[in-house]
């Protein structure tokens, strides 16, 4: 917690004043090993870099890398640790990050592993919701969509859990539940579980809303079957707090109507922002410069 | 009724779940070794309705951790000059590596070759670990 909060401290500093901040990565070189495809995130990573003033090395497939002829993940960081100073890295395997860890003698950001956790898009999360709801304690949270796969919703659920007085709403199928490993670590009493958003929305403080992925999926007619079953329209948004805040990881297909986004609740790019802030912060702290 | 003389010196390992005293023979090593042991399977306990046992005439170092994982509930007896020294209790490792395996196709020790898997025990009641890979659950 001590270290989430320097982490976004700093964010603020950097965003306050950002041009104290654009060459203090010189000569660092970040290598971001992605094998799965991520545009967003990559992005958000180099970016961050590059206007810390450091340089980016990496592959966005593993199709395009010595992955293809069978490397392991060890002998993989093993080697980029020879050339980089800090590595990320976006997996479909779950647990692939921790083992990069285990044998990196660089530090290595988690940049997604499967349906497991996405870290940094937790800590962006937190830091629009510290940032726009002025606290993160006492929130009413629903979390909205594919919480079975979705990585995101469980990595947010694990880090809002250490704050003060927050409530969790799951508004997903039954089919695409928040896992059970997760919900025993909440106290019983801060969470309900339900399938109708319309009947919770006027409750919370904040709106999470999350893809379905196909690429979660082994089958796609149960892709097909569950794609679409919660779609945030204007109307929906009615009963809804006039200072709710409506949050997504990005990309979305079809959960949020494109008519939402001229409403003023609506954060979703703002939250991509704050993503790039949150991983300069992270990277620069990572790498002692902070 | 099946005569399995008593030992003078060595370990009795007791109250094994009928089934697992091969796994548990296999597992020290015993077929290996030189000096008598006994695998006695299927014998009937008040207890367990049947339970294996396991004799081994001599005093050898056990790993409980191991024993542990394969059966909680067995006991261990010591016997030196015939008699009973020590009766020794058994625990559930903390940390048991290389022996679980995950049972989530995702994870990555399913694919990644020369990878130990590494579980954290969460719940002795329920005797339930935690892949530190994936946090995927696994019960004994």
């Amino acid at each position: 917690m001590e270290e989430q909060e320097e982490i976004f401290t700093l964010a603020d500093q950097i965003m306050a004043n950002e041009g104290q901040y654009l060459d203090i990565c010189r000569g660092k070189l970040l290598s971001t090993l992605f094998y799965e495809p991520s545009t967003r995130t990559r992005f958000s990573f180099e970016a961050a870099m590059l206007r810390l003033g450091g340089q980016v090395v990496g592959f966005s497939e593993p199709n395009s890398s010595s992955v293809s002829k069978g490397e392991s993940i060890a002998d993989t960081i093993r080697t980029v640790g020879c050339y980089a100073d800090i590595a990320v890295i976006r997996h479909p395997k779950e647990g692939a990050p921790k083992l990069a860890s285990k044998n990196a003698n660089i530090p290595v950001i988690n940049a997604g592993d499967g349906g497991h956790q996405h870290p940094t898009q937790t800590l962006t999360d937190l830091l629009t919701i510290r940032s726009l709801k002025k606290s993160i304690n006492h929130q009413v949270i629903g979390l909205c969509g594919d919480l079975k796969f979705g990585r995101t919703a469980h990595s947010l659920v694990k880090a809002l859990n250490k704050y003060e007085n927050i409530r969790f709403i799951f508004i997903s199928p039954i089919e695409l539940t928040i896992p059970e490993y997760i919900l025993e670590d909440l106290d019983p009493g801060s969470y309900t579980l339900t399938d109708n958003l319309d009947e919770v929305i006027d409750q919370l403080d904040i709106l999470y809303m999350t893809r379905i992925q196909k690429e979660r999926f082994f089958n796609e007619e149960e892709y097909l079957r569950l794609k679409g079953y919660y779609i945030l329209t204007k109307d929906k948004l009615a009963t809804a707090k006039e200072d709710m805040i409506v949050m997504h990881p990005l990309p979305r297909v079809d959960e949020i109507c494109s008519d939402v986004d001229d409403d003023p609740r609506a954060v979703y790019f703002k939250q991509a922002k704050f993503g790039m802030y949150v991983r300069m912060a992270l990277i620069l702290k990572l790498l002692g410069g902070a | 009724m099946l005569e399995i003389t008593g030992i003078h010196r060595g370990i009795v390992i007791d109250h094994i779940k009928a089934g697992l005293g091969y796994k548990i023979f296999k597992e020290l090593k015993l077929q290996d070794v030189a000096y008598p042991t006994a695998l006695i399977r299927n014998v009937h306990s008040n207890k367990l309705g049947k339970k294996d046992l396991i004799k081994i005439d001599n005093v050898i170092d056990l790993n409980l951790n191991v024993l542990g994982l394969i059966d909680p509930n067995l006991t261990i007896t010591i016997i030196e000059n015939g008699q009973v020294i020590e009766k020794k209790q058994i625990k559930l490792p903390e940390t048991v590596v290389g022996i679980l395996s995950c049972k989530n196709p995702r994870c990555i020790t399913t694919t990644e070759h020369n990878v130990d898997t590494t579980f954290h025990l969460v719940n002795p009641q329920t005797k339930e670990y935690r892949c530190e890979f994936c946090n995927t659950r696994a019960k004994l």
